[in-house]
């Protein structure tokens, strides 16, 4: 049947030159169907460091204040508790959270002028972001312990 | 009916009917917690030691202090629009949205107002 046979192979031609046109389709059509990307990541981790430091990290800054106003003695148990390895780690989380949240802050900043809308741009931002972030946290670190 | 005027075409609107002034205070207090946080940072990596006599001894200062309080007050109001989006978001009975805002804003001014009183009391020497 070469009627048949000429409209399967024109079909397939179809599919194909789909199947090259569905690349560049956006690839989060759907609320439910959508493919991780660097931005997506960008912005769970700009809301989850912000809810983290607004629950976590506003607690110890109010209980540092609070020590240091209660006295000598007060503060000790302050220092104690968060000088132990567990306290440590979350003050090292705390200021991984602030520095990541500031710097993904910034892309927020860029992007709120209409700026940095770009594929490429956008892409690169939402991985440097989080980058700097961690770097931050070391550098900031290595200049209290290297003291 | 008329189109009115740009910024009364925009005020009211939003999901709170508050327009945009959410959204700008978020980034008013953002900037201030930029430049503040990073005096924290800053001074806190500069400090020669953590003993009690050389934090409050600097965090007494003139300076220290009012960023300090500045500080809370920028960070605190910040924290208070975030989780309130984080709870528009998630909560969606609007009595328990309602309970929890209120919540919220105790929390927030009530930590704010602690922060800020033991503030007053190290530069003040309340205690010291």
């Amino acid at each position: 049947m070469p009627v048949a046979t000429a409209s399967l192979r024109r079909r397939n031609k179809i599919l194909v030159t789909d199947n090259a046109f569905m690349a560049n389709r956006p690839l989060s059509p759907h609320l439910q169907i959508w493919k991780w990307g660097p931005h997506m990541a960008a912005s769970i981790l700009h809301r989850v460091t912000g809810d983290g430091l607004a629950l976590v990290g506003l607690a110890v800054l109010l209980w540092w204040l609070g020590a240091m106003a209660g006295g000598a003695e007060s503060y000790a148990t302050f220092v104690e508790i968060m000088g132990s390895p567990i306290g440590m780690i979350v003050l090292v989380g705390l200021s991984w959270a602030f520095f990541s949240h500031m710097m993904t802050g910034l892309r927020h900043f860029v992007m709120d002028i209409g700026a940095g809308y770009e594929l490429t741009t956008n892409k690169t931002f939402s991985v440097v972001a989080p980058v700097l972030g961690i770097l931050l946290t070391a550098a900031f670190w290595a200049v209290i312990l290297l003291k | 009916m008329s189109d009115g005027t740009p910024i009364g075409r925009v005020r009211g609107l939003g999901s709170a009917h508050h327009g945009a002034h959410h959204w700008l205070v978020q980034r008013f207090t953002a900037v201030g917690n930029l430049v503040l946080m990073l005096f924290l940072a800053v001074s806190l990596a500069l400090l020669p030691s953590y003993d009690y006599g050389t934090v409050s001894g600097w965090a007494a200062q003139t300076l220290p202090a009012t960023a300090l309080a500045l500080l809370i007050v920028s960070v605190f109001w910040h924290a208070r629009l975030g989780l309130q989006v984080l709870i528009e978001d998630y909560v969606h009975d609007s009595g328990t949205r309602f309970g929890t805002l209120a919540l919220l804003n105790l929390a927030t001014i009530g930590g704010g107002a602690f922060g800020l009183v033991s503030i007053a009391r190290i530069a003040l020497g309340g205690a010291a």
